[in-house]
Protein backbone atom coordinates (compact mmCIF):
# COMPACT_ATOMS: atom_id res chain seq x y z
CA UNK A 1 0.00 0.00 0.00
CA UNK A 2 1.55 3.27 -1.04
CA UNK A 3 2.20 5.10 2.57
CA UNK A 4 1.50 8.77 3.36
CA UNK A 5 5.03 10.77 3.84
CA UNK A 6 6.75 12.78 6.22
CA UNK A 7 9.39 15.28 4.88
CA UNK A 8 11.27 17.57 7.46
CA UNK A 9 12.27 20.67 5.92
CA UNK A 10 15.86 22.29 6.28
CA UNK A 11 16.63 26.07 5.55
CA UNK A 12 20.04 26.90 3.94
CA UNK A 13 21.83 29.81 3.92
CA UNK A 14 25.53 29.71 3.09
CA UNK A 15 25.63 25.90 2.77
CA UNK A 16 24.75 25.13 6.24
CA UNK A 17 21.38 25.39 7.99
CA UNK A 18 19.71 28.10 9.53
CA UNK A 19 16.76 27.55 11.86
CA UNK A 20 18.68 26.24 15.37
CA UNK A 21 18.40 22.63 15.84
CA UNK A 22 18.49 20.78 19.38
CA UNK A 23 19.49 17.59 18.20
CA UNK A 24 21.94 16.17 21.07
CA UNK A 25 24.26 13.90 18.93
CA UNK A 26 24.59 16.32 16.31
CA UNK A 27 28.42 17.57 16.04
CA UNK A 28 28.02 20.05 14.15
CA UNK A 29 24.37 21.66 14.60
CA UNK A 30 24.95 23.80 11.23
CA UNK A 31 25.98 20.88 9.38
CA UNK A 32 22.56 19.65 6.78
CA UNK A 33 24.72 16.54 5.86
CA UNK A 34 24.69 15.49 9.04
CA UNK A 35 21.29 16.50 9.93
CA UNK A 36 20.01 14.74 6.51
CA UNK A 37 21.78 11.75 7.67
CA UNK A 38 20.01 11.43 11.26
CA UNK A 39 16.47 12.37 9.83
CA UNK A 40 17.26 9.81 7.31
CA UNK A 41 18.23 7.09 9.55
CA UNK A 42 15.16 7.67 11.53
CA UNK A 43 13.00 7.02 8.65
CA UNK A 44 12.16 10.27 7.38
CA UNK A 45 10.50 9.70 3.94
CA UNK A 46 11.88 12.22 2.23
CA UNK A 47 13.70 16.06 2.83
CA UNK A 48 13.49 19.42 1.22
CA UNK A 49 16.21 21.59 1.25
CA UNK A 50 14.91 25.20 0.93
CA UNK A 51 18.18 27.76 -0.27
CA UNK A 52 17.69 30.71 1.17
CA UNK A 53 21.26 32.38 0.23
CA UNK A 54 21.21 35.50 -1.35
CA UNK A 55 24.62 35.82 -3.11
CA UNK A 56 25.91 35.56 -5.91
CA UNK A 57 27.98 32.08 -5.08
CA UNK A 58 24.40 30.60 -4.41
CA UNK A 59 24.28 28.30 -6.86
CA UNK A 60 28.15 27.14 -6.72
CA UNK A 61 27.53 26.72 -2.77
CA UNK A 62 24.02 24.49 -3.12
CA UNK A 63 25.31 22.36 -6.01
CA UNK A 64 28.33 21.46 -3.79
CA UNK A 65 25.54 21.05 -0.74
CA UNK A 66 23.65 19.01 -3.04
CA UNK A 67 26.43 16.46 -3.68
CA UNK A 68 27.53 15.82 -0.36
CA UNK A 69 23.87 14.99 0.73
CA UNK A 70 23.53 12.81 -2.60
CA UNK A 71 26.32 10.57 -1.25
CA UNK A 72 25.22 10.79 2.23
CA UNK A 73 22.09 9.67 2.24
CA UNK A 74 19.56 7.05 0.50
CA UNK A 75 16.31 8.81 0.94
CA UNK A 76 15.06 11.25 -1.86
CA UNK A 77 15.31 14.94 -1.44
CA UNK A 78 14.15 17.74 -2.99
CA UNK A 79 16.00 21.10 -3.57
CA UNK A 80 14.18 24.63 -3.77
CA UNK A 81 14.68 28.16 -3.23
CA UNK A 82 15.72 30.71 -5.86
CA UNK A 83 15.33 28.25 -8.88
CA UNK A 84 14.90 30.39 -12.19
CA UNK A 85 16.13 28.65 -14.92
CA UNK A 86 15.83 25.42 -16.87
CA UNK A 87 19.84 25.50 -16.26
CA UNK A 88 19.59 26.03 -12.71
CA UNK A 89 18.00 22.91 -12.55
CA UNK A 90 20.35 21.00 -14.77
CA UNK A 91 23.11 21.79 -12.48
CA UNK A 92 20.99 20.89 -9.16
CA UNK A 93 20.30 17.53 -10.44
CA UNK A 94 23.21 16.81 -12.13
CA UNK A 95 24.66 17.43 -8.40
CA UNK A 96 22.78 14.34 -7.22
CA UNK A 97 18.92 16.10 -6.36
CA UNK A 98 16.28 13.56 -6.79
CA UNK A 99 13.24 16.70 -7.51
CA UNK A 100 13.71 20.46 -7.55
CA UNK A 101 10.88 22.94 -6.41
CA UNK A 102 10.37 26.23 -8.34
CA UNK A 103 7.98 29.14 -6.62
CA UNK A 104 8.23 32.50 -7.72
CA UNK A 105 9.84 32.06 -11.01
CA UNK A 106 6.87 29.61 -12.20
CA UNK A 107 4.69 32.50 -11.46
CA UNK A 108 6.66 35.10 -13.22
CA UNK A 109 6.67 32.60 -16.55
CA UNK A 110 4.31 29.48 -16.32
CA UNK A 111 5.90 28.52 -19.60
CA UNK A 112 8.99 27.16 -17.45
CA UNK A 113 6.98 24.40 -15.88
CA UNK A 114 6.43 23.16 -19.15
CA UNK A 115 10.50 23.70 -20.24
CA UNK A 116 11.24 21.82 -16.97
CA UNK A 117 9.46 18.96 -17.17
CA UNK A 118 10.15 18.52 -21.06
CA UNK A 119 13.87 18.60 -20.05
CA UNK A 120 14.00 16.71 -16.95
CA UNK A 121 10.33 14.69 -16.42
CA UNK A 122 7.66 16.18 -14.44
CA UNK A 123 8.68 13.69 -11.81
CA UNK A 124 11.58 15.84 -10.46
CA UNK A 125 9.64 19.07 -11.03
CA UNK A 126 7.70 20.37 -8.09
CA UNK A 127 5.95 23.37 -8.16
CA UNK A 128 5.87 25.25 -4.74
CA UNK A 129 2.44 27.47 -3.90
CA UNK A 130 2.64 29.97 -1.08
CA UNK A 131 -0.99 30.90 -0.56
CA UNK A 132 -2.99 33.38 2.06
CA UNK A 133 -6.63 33.62 2.32
CA UNK A 134 -7.76 37.26 2.04
CA UNK A 135 -11.07 37.84 2.75
CA UNK A 136 -12.58 34.63 1.93
CA UNK A 137 -10.45 34.14 -1.39
CA UNK A 138 -7.29 31.93 -1.62
CA UNK A 139 -4.05 34.01 -3.43
CA UNK A 140 -1.06 32.82 -4.26
CA UNK A 141 1.82 34.66 -2.77
CA UNK A 142 5.41 35.11 -3.66
CA UNK A 143 8.79 35.79 -2.52
CA UNK A 144 8.65 33.81 0.75
CA UNK A 145 5.26 34.39 1.05
CA UNK A 146 5.75 38.47 1.09
CA UNK A 147 4.01 39.23 -2.62
CA UNK A 148 0.66 38.92 -3.16
CA UNK A 149 -0.23 38.17 -6.74
CA UNK A 150 -3.82 38.02 -8.59
CA UNK A 151 -3.42 34.35 -9.18
CA UNK A 152 -5.67 32.58 -7.03
CA UNK A 153 -4.74 29.82 -5.77
CA UNK A 154 -7.17 27.23 -6.94
CA UNK A 155 -6.47 28.60 -10.39
CA UNK A 156 -3.34 28.38 -10.36
CA UNK A 157 -2.73 24.91 -8.57
CA UNK A 158 -5.00 23.30 -11.78
CA UNK A 159 -2.50 25.33 -14.26
CA UNK A 160 0.46 23.86 -12.98
CA UNK A 161 -0.91 20.25 -12.81
CA UNK A 162 -2.07 21.02 -16.51
CA UNK A 163 1.45 22.33 -17.53
CA UNK A 164 2.98 19.24 -16.14
CA UNK A 165 4.18 19.76 -12.76
CA UNK A 166 5.03 16.64 -11.11
CA UNK A 167 3.86 17.51 -7.22
CA UNK A 168 2.57 20.82 -5.79
CA UNK A 169 4.04 21.82 -2.42
CA UNK A 170 1.60 23.87 -0.76
CA UNK A 171 2.34 26.14 1.97
CA UNK A 172 -0.08 28.24 3.99
CA UNK A 173 1.45 31.36 4.67
CA UNK A 174 -2.20 31.52 7.17
CA UNK A 175 -0.99 28.90 9.20
CA UNK A 176 2.78 28.86 8.56
CA UNK A 177 4.74 29.16 12.00
CA UNK A 178 1.41 29.25 14.25
CA UNK A 179 1.54 25.50 14.86
CA UNK A 180 -2.61 25.36 14.97
CA UNK A 181 -2.55 22.73 12.29
CA UNK A 182 -2.10 22.52 8.89
CA UNK A 183 -4.51 24.37 6.17
CA UNK A 184 -6.70 21.28 5.65
CA UNK A 185 -9.47 22.94 3.63
CA UNK A 186 -7.65 24.17 1.14
CA UNK A 187 -4.71 21.21 1.06
CA UNK A 188 -8.20 19.07 0.70
CA UNK A 189 -9.79 21.46 -2.61
CA UNK A 190 -6.21 20.88 -4.61
CA UNK A 191 -5.97 17.26 -3.50
CA UNK A 192 -9.29 16.25 -5.06
CA UNK A 193 -9.25 18.54 -7.97
CA UNK A 194 -5.55 17.58 -8.88
CA UNK A 195 -4.25 14.24 -10.64
CA UNK A 196 -0.58 14.80 -8.90
CA UNK A 197 0.39 14.57 -5.35
CA UNK A 198 0.03 17.42 -3.02
CA UNK A 199 2.41 18.42 0.43
CA UNK A 200 1.10 20.10 2.77
CA UNK A 201 3.36 22.63 4.65
CA UNK A 202 2.75 25.25 7.28
CA UNK A 203 0.89 24.92 10.86
CA UNK A 204 2.14 21.52 12.10
CA UNK A 205 2.19 21.75 15.86
CA UNK A 206 1.06 18.48 17.11
CA UNK A 207 0.80 14.85 15.92
CA UNK A 208 -3.16 14.69 15.60
CA UNK A 209 -2.12 17.64 13.20
CA UNK A 210 -0.60 15.28 10.74
CA UNK A 211 -3.45 13.01 11.23
CA UNK A 212 -5.85 15.71 10.18
CA UNK A 213 -4.18 16.83 7.20
CA UNK A 214 -3.95 13.08 5.72
CA UNK A 215 -8.15 12.46 6.65
CA UNK A 216 -9.51 15.71 6.14
CA UNK A 217 -7.00 17.53 3.69
CA UNK A 218 -6.44 14.25 2.08
CA UNK A 219 -2.69 15.55 1.36
CA UNK A 220 -0.26 12.72 0.12
CA UNK A 221 2.43 14.19 1.89
CA UNK A 222 2.98 16.46 4.90
CA UNK A 223 6.20 18.53 5.77
CA UNK A 224 7.38 20.70 8.63
CA UNK A 225 10.48 21.93 9.83
CA UNK A 226 11.15 22.93 13.74
CA UNK A 227 8.92 20.60 15.03
CA UNK A 228 11.04 18.07 14.07
CA UNK A 229 14.58 20.26 14.71
CA UNK A 230 13.76 21.14 18.11
CA UNK A 231 12.69 17.52 18.85
CA UNK A 232 9.43 18.39 19.50
CA UNK A 233 8.05 15.26 17.61
CA UNK A 234 10.54 12.56 16.45
CA UNK A 235 10.04 11.44 13.22
CA UNK A 236 9.83 7.85 14.37
CA UNK A 237 6.97 8.21 17.01
CA UNK A 238 5.22 10.61 15.01
CA UNK A 239 4.80 7.50 11.94
CA UNK A 240 4.04 5.44 14.67
CA UNK A 241 1.20 7.27 16.10
CA UNK A 242 -0.31 7.57 12.40
CA UNK A 243 0.47 3.92 11.78
CA UNK A 244 -2.07 3.46 15.09
CA UNK A 245 -4.19 5.68 13.56
CA UNK A 246 -4.66 3.83 10.61
CA UNK A 247 -2.90 6.23 8.24
CA UNK A 248 -0.81 3.63 6.44
CA UNK A 249 3.71 4.73 6.77
CA UNK A 250 6.56 3.10 6.27
CA UNK A 251 8.10 2.22 9.54
CA UNK B 1 34.71 -7.12 -8.94
CA UNK B 2 34.15 -5.18 -12.40
CA UNK B 3 30.87 -3.08 -12.11
CA UNK B 4 29.44 -0.87 -14.82
CA UNK B 5 27.03 1.22 -15.05
CA UNK B 6 25.75 1.92 -18.31
CA UNK B 7 25.92 5.38 -19.07
CA UNK B 8 22.69 6.72 -21.41
CA UNK B 9 21.03 10.06 -21.36
CA UNK B 10 18.54 8.88 -18.89
CA UNK B 11 18.93 11.36 -15.60
CA UNK B 12 19.81 9.77 -12.00
CA UNK B 13 22.64 7.78 -12.85
CA UNK B 14 24.86 9.88 -9.98
CA UNK B 15 22.93 8.71 -7.63
CA UNK B 16 23.03 5.12 -8.20
CA UNK B 17 26.88 5.41 -8.00
CA UNK B 18 26.86 7.32 -5.13
CA UNK B 19 24.62 3.97 -3.80
CA UNK B 20 27.31 1.71 -4.51
CA UNK B 21 30.18 3.74 -3.27
CA UNK B 22 28.17 3.64 -0.38
CA UNK B 23 28.39 -0.11 -0.34
CA UNK B 24 31.84 0.15 -1.45
CA UNK B 25 31.77 -0.80 -4.98
CA UNK B 26 33.96 1.58 -7.58
CA UNK B 27 31.69 1.24 -10.21
CA UNK B 28 32.68 2.51 -14.33
CA UNK B 29 29.59 4.82 -15.61
CA UNK B 30 30.19 3.49 -19.42
CA UNK B 31 28.97 3.30 -22.37
CA UNK B 32 31.45 1.18 -24.37
CA UNK B 33 30.30 -1.58 -25.89
CA UNK B 34 33.30 -3.76 -24.69
CA UNK B 35 33.42 -2.11 -21.39
CA UNK B 36 30.30 -3.00 -20.84
CA UNK B 37 30.86 -6.82 -22.28
CA UNK B 38 33.82 -7.46 -19.82
CA UNK B 39 31.83 -6.40 -16.64
CA UNK B 40 31.08 -8.88 -13.95
CA UNK B 41 28.07 -7.37 -13.45
CA UNK B 42 25.62 -4.55 -15.69
CA UNK B 43 23.52 -2.28 -13.81
CA UNK B 44 20.89 -0.41 -16.32
CA UNK B 45 19.27 2.87 -14.30
CA UNK B 46 17.49 5.59 -15.99
CA UNK B 47 14.55 7.76 -15.70
CA UNK B 48 13.36 9.74 -18.45
CA UNK B 49 11.11 9.10 -21.51
CA UNK B 50 10.94 5.77 -22.76
CA UNK B 51 11.12 6.97 -26.82
CA UNK B 52 13.91 9.22 -26.82
CA UNK B 53 16.10 6.58 -24.62
CA UNK B 54 15.53 3.67 -26.79
CA UNK B 55 16.47 6.09 -29.01
CA UNK B 56 19.80 6.94 -27.57
CA UNK B 57 20.61 2.92 -27.07
CA UNK B 58 20.33 2.20 -30.62
CA UNK B 59 22.98 5.28 -31.25
CA UNK B 60 25.11 3.42 -29.27
CA UNK B 61 24.31 -0.08 -30.42
CA UNK B 62 23.48 -0.82 -27.22
CA UNK B 63 20.35 -1.93 -28.20
CA UNK B 64 21.64 -5.16 -29.77
CA UNK B 65 24.00 -5.68 -26.80
CA UNK B 66 22.26 -5.61 -24.06
CA UNK B 67 20.60 -8.86 -25.34
CA UNK B 68 23.49 -10.69 -25.71
CA UNK B 69 24.94 -10.17 -22.56
CA UNK B 70 25.67 -12.97 -19.97
CA UNK B 71 26.88 -11.68 -16.73
CA UNK B 72 24.16 -10.56 -13.86
CA UNK B 73 22.30 -7.85 -15.11
CA UNK B 74 20.14 -5.42 -13.38
CA UNK B 75 17.48 -2.96 -15.00
CA UNK B 76 16.16 -0.06 -12.73
CA UNK B 77 13.11 2.16 -13.54
CA UNK B 78 12.52 2.93 -16.44
CA UNK B 79 15.58 0.48 -17.38
CA UNK B 80 13.08 -2.30 -15.98
CA UNK B 81 10.44 -1.08 -18.72
CA UNK B 82 13.19 -0.80 -21.65
CA UNK B 83 13.80 -4.69 -20.92
CA UNK B 84 10.25 -5.32 -21.58
CA UNK B 85 8.69 -5.82 -24.90
CA UNK B 86 6.60 -2.73 -25.77
CA UNK B 87 5.82 0.39 -23.76
CA UNK B 88 2.58 2.83 -24.30
CA UNK B 89 5.35 5.41 -23.40
CA UNK B 90 5.67 7.14 -26.93
CA UNK B 91 4.49 3.63 -28.30
CA UNK B 92 7.91 2.02 -28.18
CA UNK B 93 9.54 -0.90 -28.99
CA UNK B 94 11.75 -2.02 -26.67
CA UNK B 95 14.46 -4.53 -26.15
CA UNK B 96 11.79 -7.62 -25.72
CA UNK B 97 13.58 -9.61 -22.83
CA UNK B 98 10.48 -9.62 -20.58
CA UNK B 99 7.55 -10.55 -22.65
CA UNK B 100 5.41 -8.19 -20.95
CA UNK B 101 4.58 -4.83 -22.13
CA UNK B 102 4.31 -1.58 -19.91
CA UNK B 103 1.92 0.47 -19.68
CA UNK B 104 0.49 3.71 -18.20
CA UNK B 105 -1.42 3.83 -15.09
CA UNK B 106 -5.28 4.89 -15.35
CA UNK B 107 -7.16 5.20 -12.59
CA UNK B 108 -10.82 4.74 -13.14
CA UNK B 109 -11.74 7.68 -11.36
CA UNK B 110 -8.73 10.21 -11.99
CA UNK B 111 -9.05 12.37 -8.28
CA UNK B 112 -8.86 8.28 -6.57
CA UNK B 113 -5.28 7.72 -7.33
CA UNK B 114 -2.42 10.05 -8.26
CA UNK B 115 -0.30 9.80 -11.51
CA UNK B 116 2.56 9.14 -10.95
CA UNK B 117 2.77 7.03 -8.19
CA UNK B 118 5.38 8.60 -5.88
CA UNK B 119 6.23 7.29 -2.70
CA UNK B 120 7.20 4.60 -0.49
CA UNK B 121 4.63 1.32 -0.94
CA UNK B 122 5.66 -2.45 0.00
CA UNK B 123 6.75 -5.50 -1.89
CA UNK B 124 4.42 -8.54 -2.44
CA UNK B 125 5.08 -12.00 -2.96
CA UNK B 126 8.97 -11.63 -3.31
CA UNK B 127 10.29 -14.86 -4.31
CA UNK B 128 14.00 -14.11 -5.53
CA UNK B 129 17.78 -14.64 -4.81
CA UNK B 130 17.65 -10.79 -4.93
CA UNK B 131 15.19 -10.55 -2.18
CA UNK B 132 16.91 -12.24 0.07
CA UNK B 133 16.66 -10.93 3.96
CA UNK B 134 13.13 -9.04 2.86
CA UNK B 135 9.72 -9.63 3.66
CA UNK B 136 6.77 -7.89 2.71
CA UNK B 137 7.72 -5.25 4.89
CA UNK B 138 9.90 -4.26 2.69
CA UNK B 139 9.34 -0.37 1.49
CA UNK B 140 10.82 0.85 -1.77
CA UNK B 141 10.69 4.24 -3.24
CA UNK B 142 8.48 4.39 -6.63
CA UNK B 143 8.02 7.75 -8.86
CA UNK B 144 6.76 6.10 -11.85
CA UNK B 145 3.81 6.72 -14.68
CA UNK B 146 4.14 3.54 -16.22
CA UNK B 147 3.91 -0.02 -14.84
CA UNK B 148 5.21 -3.48 -15.85
CA UNK B 149 2.63 -5.99 -16.34
CA UNK B 150 2.59 -9.10 -13.84
CA UNK B 151 4.19 -12.11 -15.75
CA UNK B 152 5.75 -15.73 -15.20
CA UNK B 153 8.70 -13.50 -14.24
CA UNK B 154 7.62 -11.06 -11.95
CA UNK B 155 9.71 -12.17 -8.26
CA UNK B 156 7.93 -9.11 -6.52
CA UNK B 157 4.33 -7.44 -6.75
CA UNK B 158 3.46 -4.19 -5.87
CA UNK B 159 -0.50 -2.89 -5.27
CA UNK B 160 -1.05 0.53 -6.91
CA UNK B 161 -4.60 1.28 -8.58
CA UNK B 162 -3.60 -2.94 -9.62
CA UNK B 163 -1.24 -5.26 -9.01
CA UNK B 164 2.49 -4.75 -11.02
CA UNK B 165 6.28 -6.03 -11.89
CA UNK B 166 7.85 -4.77 -9.15
CA UNK B 167 10.57 -7.04 -9.65
CA UNK B 168 11.41 -9.59 -12.68
CA UNK B 169 13.76 -11.90 -13.35
CA UNK B 170 14.62 -14.30 -16.36
CA UNK B 171 18.58 -15.64 -17.07
CA UNK B 172 20.78 -13.61 -15.92
CA UNK B 173 18.31 -10.69 -15.91
CA UNK B 174 16.62 -9.28 -13.10
CA UNK B 175 14.60 -5.74 -12.87
CA UNK B 176 13.35 -3.32 -10.63
CA UNK B 177 10.53 -0.60 -10.87
CA UNK B 178 11.30 1.31 -8.08
CA UNK B 179 14.69 2.95 -6.85
CA UNK B 180 17.06 0.52 -5.50
CA UNK B 181 19.56 4.14 -5.05
CA UNK B 182 16.46 5.77 -2.55
CA UNK B 183 14.76 3.18 -0.86
CA UNK B 184 16.65 3.30 2.38
CA UNK B 185 18.08 -0.02 3.77
CA UNK B 186 15.87 -1.85 1.83
CA UNK B 187 17.06 -0.62 -1.56
CA UNK B 188 20.91 -1.55 0.25
CA UNK B 189 20.22 -5.30 0.99
CA UNK B 190 18.20 -5.26 -2.75
CA UNK B 191 21.53 -3.94 -4.42
CA UNK B 192 23.71 -5.99 -2.18
CA UNK B 193 22.13 -9.04 -3.00
CA UNK B 194 22.50 -8.30 -6.85
CA UNK B 195 26.11 -7.08 -6.15
CA UNK B 196 26.83 -11.25 -4.30
CA UNK B 197 24.68 -12.93 -7.01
Amino acid sequence: MLTKRIIPCLDIKDGRTVKGVNFVQLRDAGDPVELAKIYSDEGADELVFLDITATVDKRKTLAELVTKVAKAINIPFTVGGGISTVEDVKILLGAGADKISINSAAVKNPKLIDEMAAEFGSQCIVVAIDTRNVDGIDFVHTHGGRKPTLLKTQAWAKEVNERGAGEILLTSMDHDGTKSGFANEITAELSSMLSIPVIASGGAGTMPHFKDVFTFGKADAALAASIFHFKEIPVPQLKQYLQDEGIPTRL
Amino acid sequence: MKVAVIKYNAGNVQSVLYALERLGVEAELTDDLENISNADKVIFPGQGEASTAMKYLKEKKLDRLIPELKQDFFGVCLGQQLLCEHSEEGDTPCLGIFPVLVKKFVPENPFDFKVPHIGWNNLQNLKSPLLEGLDEAAFVYYVHSFYCEVGDHTIAKTDYILPFSALMHKDNFYAMQAHPEKSGLVGERILKNFLSL
